[in-house]
């Protein structure tokens, strides 16, 4: 009688919002959040306070959307965020569309002001709604408490499933701390009849590219992130084996397919391979599967894949079309459409010519660069992969040192790169290698960040410091913002317009002031033994390499140029 | 050319703001836009005239619409057998003089005088856009005080001649 008295009780028990949203993440197995406390999130803080959950204190919102970016890059599970009202808001808008661009999916909470006071312009008030509109998957004002579990759940879904996708839920304060007298802690019901992604492909489109490849002559398949997003890599690896198809990889897709393979021909794009481009260029059959069509990838419109059909395998139907025309549209999973593709058993291309010249092609036109007697970032990278084995997790920041890193750690296996490709975002890399860290803290983490975008989020070392995790921390550095500077070199005349960097701290220094290790090095000699030293502690460094100022990302096809047109392709 | 694209939305806040946004950004160019709502409780409907290039844009616009999680559905009924239909209101300055005159350009075109003051009458017209613009034209040159047009609103007729429906769905 008593215990039943006791069960009562227990249901009629008020629960306040912030206990919803708090029990609403336990329920999704979040482990880690990133997030900034603030006037408007002060309930939710009180109740995390409570909570197993491990909660990152980034130095600035912006580290902590980017750390979330990495954590979901590399564990495949959405990062959740918080942020609090206003600026704490606006200072994770760049972290929200770099998500966008680059389909990771993240679940991002900002505090709002009380309902009572907004569009009044109240302390720390900003329409975040319409802010975050264009660069959300979805987006959620909530208005009643009862519905916090619902769109919870809901956001989780709709930010995981599909296309992946940052998915925003603004918060006002009086909606946290408010209280709901008769809690519906039951699984809610998701109420989106809009919203059905389609994973299953359209068999009859899966048979005409079966066809297609039969039929083939210069097949190449263009693989990008949407392979590891649909974990489908030992898939397209079995495909491309079966019927000896050759791949590219987008920036994004890298690591998808193993870099070693003969197989593989490399990266495509601006600062892609001879090999990978002219395969785009020249080939009658392109498989595009899970690769936007970005303008990075495919230089002029004119001249890419113009002698070819065009099959895109895509789970987002508005991605298809979007750019190229494609004969072959299949709307879909890309490992449901590999599944397919696999059980049609079609025959397999005559291709053995087109193999011979891929392979003639990738023997005479590898990726090189001119030693002297300054340290070189080409040499740095090479280091860092065979001393790694090429097994490490390398996340960029976006410049020369991204273009290098792409360039020179050919990735074994998938979700080992961790970059800010559809956006470019500087000040990505060094949060990043936190959520990355996190997200595998077995693994070994390499930071490769250039002078410039370190500076712009430097504040996160005391993250590092604080839970030392055992990031290494290469830092590319030419005192100078590399890429732009290269441009400026080559296509305005060499007028060096607010590109170097006259005055630079020690980083090292500024290592130790946060307790972490440092290191200048200066030559390849020094980078040898220190890296020897470093790469396998168990705790974070920071490797100050001064590379070489002059030294340009090759080859390149020049904004406005066709794949086939790129320069310095050869000594 | 000129598509009509129809779109049933869910009646949430911000649905508005997210379609129209969704124009801008990707760079459309909307003639009009109209929204109501519909005989299903929380469905809104949208009668968007939009100026495009080639079909290839339509095609886009159609996909990006579909892609927004509180669409339910979109037809870009252009090609269909429909009835479209937008609704206008003119003042215009009257003098005793004229007034027999503009009467007689009202009655044509079906169009109803719903104010009548000392010196101006406002004139309600509905039909088809072009109709509306062959009114505006004529009626011109007597002054237009104000105007205020709702933009088109459009179905399909109950029975269309051919199947000559775009769609642009892959599965």
């Amino acid at each position: 009688m008593e215990a039943a008295l006791k069960e009562t009780k227990a249901v009629t028990k008020e629960i306040s919002g912030a206990d919803l949203l708090v029990r609403a993440l336990e329920k999704e197995n979040v482990e880690v959040i990133f997030g900034y406390p603030g006037g408007a999130v002060l309930p939710i803080y009180d109740k995390l306070y409570d909570s197993k959950i491990l909660h990152v204190l980034p130095r600035h919102e912006q580290g902590g959307i980017h750390a979330a970016e990495g954590y979901a890059r590399i564990s495949g599970k959405p990062g959740v965020v918080i942020a609090t009202s206003g600026p704490g808001a606006t200072n994770i808008i760049t972290g929200i569309a770099d998500a966008m661009m680059d389909s990771l999916p993240l679940v991002i909470f900002t505090g709002q002001v009380a309902t009572g006071v907004i569009g009044t312009d109240a302390f720390q008030e900003a329409d975040i709604l319409g802010i975050t509109t264009p660069i959300t998957k979805y987006n959620y004002q909530v208005r009643e408490i009862k519905d916090i579990p619902r769109i919870i759940k809901e956001a989780f879904y709709i930010a995981t499933s599909g296309r992946p996708g940052p998915v925003v839920i603004d918060f006002p304060k009086d909606l946290a701390a408010g209280f709901l007298q008769e809690p519906e802690l039951a699984d809610p019901e998701m109420r989106l009849p809009g919203y059905q992604p389609t994973t299953e492909p359209n068999y009859l489109q899966v048979r005409k590219l079966s066809e297609a490849v039969s039929k083939a002559k210069k097949p190449v398949i263009l693989a990008g992130a949407g392979i590891l997003h649909a974990k489908a890599s030992a898939l397209l690896k079995e495909y491309a084996e079966k019927q000896n198809i050759p791949v590219v990889h987008t920036l994004l897709g890298l690591g998808g397919f193993p870099a070693g393979h003969e197989l593989f021909l490399g990266m495509a794009g601006m600062h892609g391979c001879y090999t990978a481009n002219m395969a785009l260029y020249h080939c009658d059959l392109l498989i595009n599967i899970g690769a936007r069509f970005d303008d990075r990838l495919t230089g002029n419109l004119q001249h890419f894949a113009p002698k070819a059909t065009v099959a895109h395998i895509d789970i987002d139907p508005a991605e298809i079309g979007k750019n190229v025309a494609t004969q072959i549209p299949v709307v879909g999973d890309a490992r449901e459409a590999l599944k397919q593709l696999q059980k049609l058993d079609g025959k397999p291309p005559q291709q053995q010519e087109w193999l011979e010249t891929l392979g003639a092609w990738k023997n005479d036109y590898p990726f090189y660069y001119e030693e002297n007697d300054v340290l070189k970032p080409q040499k740095v990278m090479e280091l860092l992969y065979e001393k790694t084995a090429g097994e490490a997790i390398v996340v960029t920041d976006v410049g020369q040192h991204q273009m290098w890193a792409a360039q020179y750690y050919p990735f074994k296996t998938a979700d080992r790169w961790v970059t800010s490709g559809g956006l470019g975002t500087m000040g990505f890399g060094l949060p990043a290698s936190i959520g990355a860290q996190l997200a595998d803290p077995e693994a070994t983490v390499i930071a490769v960040l250039g002078d410039g975008g370190f500076q712009m989020s430097t504040q996160e070392l005391a993250v590092i410091a604080e839970f030392q995790l055992p990031i290494k921390i290469a830092i590319f550095n030419n005192k100078a913002l590399g890429m732009v500077r290269q441009w400026q070199e080559f296509f305005y005349q060499e007028r060096y317009s607010h590109s170097k960097n006259p005055v630079q701290p020690s980083f090292v220094k500024l290592a130790d002031a946060y307790g972490i290790k440092g290191y200048e090095i200066h030559s390849e000699a020094e980078a040898h033994t220190i890296l020897n030293e470093v790469l396998h502690d168990n705790e974070p460094v920071l490797l100050d390499f001064r590379i070489d100022g002059a030294e340009n990302v090759y080859p390149m096809i020049a904004p406005g140029k066709g794949i086939h047109e790129m320069v310095g392709v050869r000594k | 050319m000129k598509r009509i694209i129809t779109i049933t939305v869910l009646n949430r806040p911000g649905v508005l703001n997210r379609i129209t946004n969704l124009f801008t950004k990707r760079n459309y160019n909307i003639e009009s836009i109209s929204v109501g709502l519909t005989e299903l409780e929380g469905v809104s409907r949208m009668t968007c005239v939009v100026h495009v290039e080639n079909d290839g844009m339509v095609e886009q616009i159609t996909k990006q619409l579909n892609k927004q999680i509180d669409v339910l559905k979109v037809a870009d009924i252009s090609d269909q057998a429909i009835v479209a239909r937008e609704l206008a209101l003119v003042k215009v300055p009257v003098l005793p003089q004229n007034r027999a005159e503009i009467y007689s350009l009202i009655e044509p075109f079906r169009a109803s005088v719903i104010d009548v003051s000392k010196d101006s009458i406002i004139i309600q017209l509905t039909g088809e856009t072009e109709k509306i613009e062959a009114f505006i034209e004529l009626i011109k040159p007597y002054g237009i005080r104000e105007l205020a047009r709702t933009g088109t609103t459009a179905f399909p007729r109950g029975n269309q001649r051919t199947s000559q429906q775009k769609t642009y769905s892959f599965v």
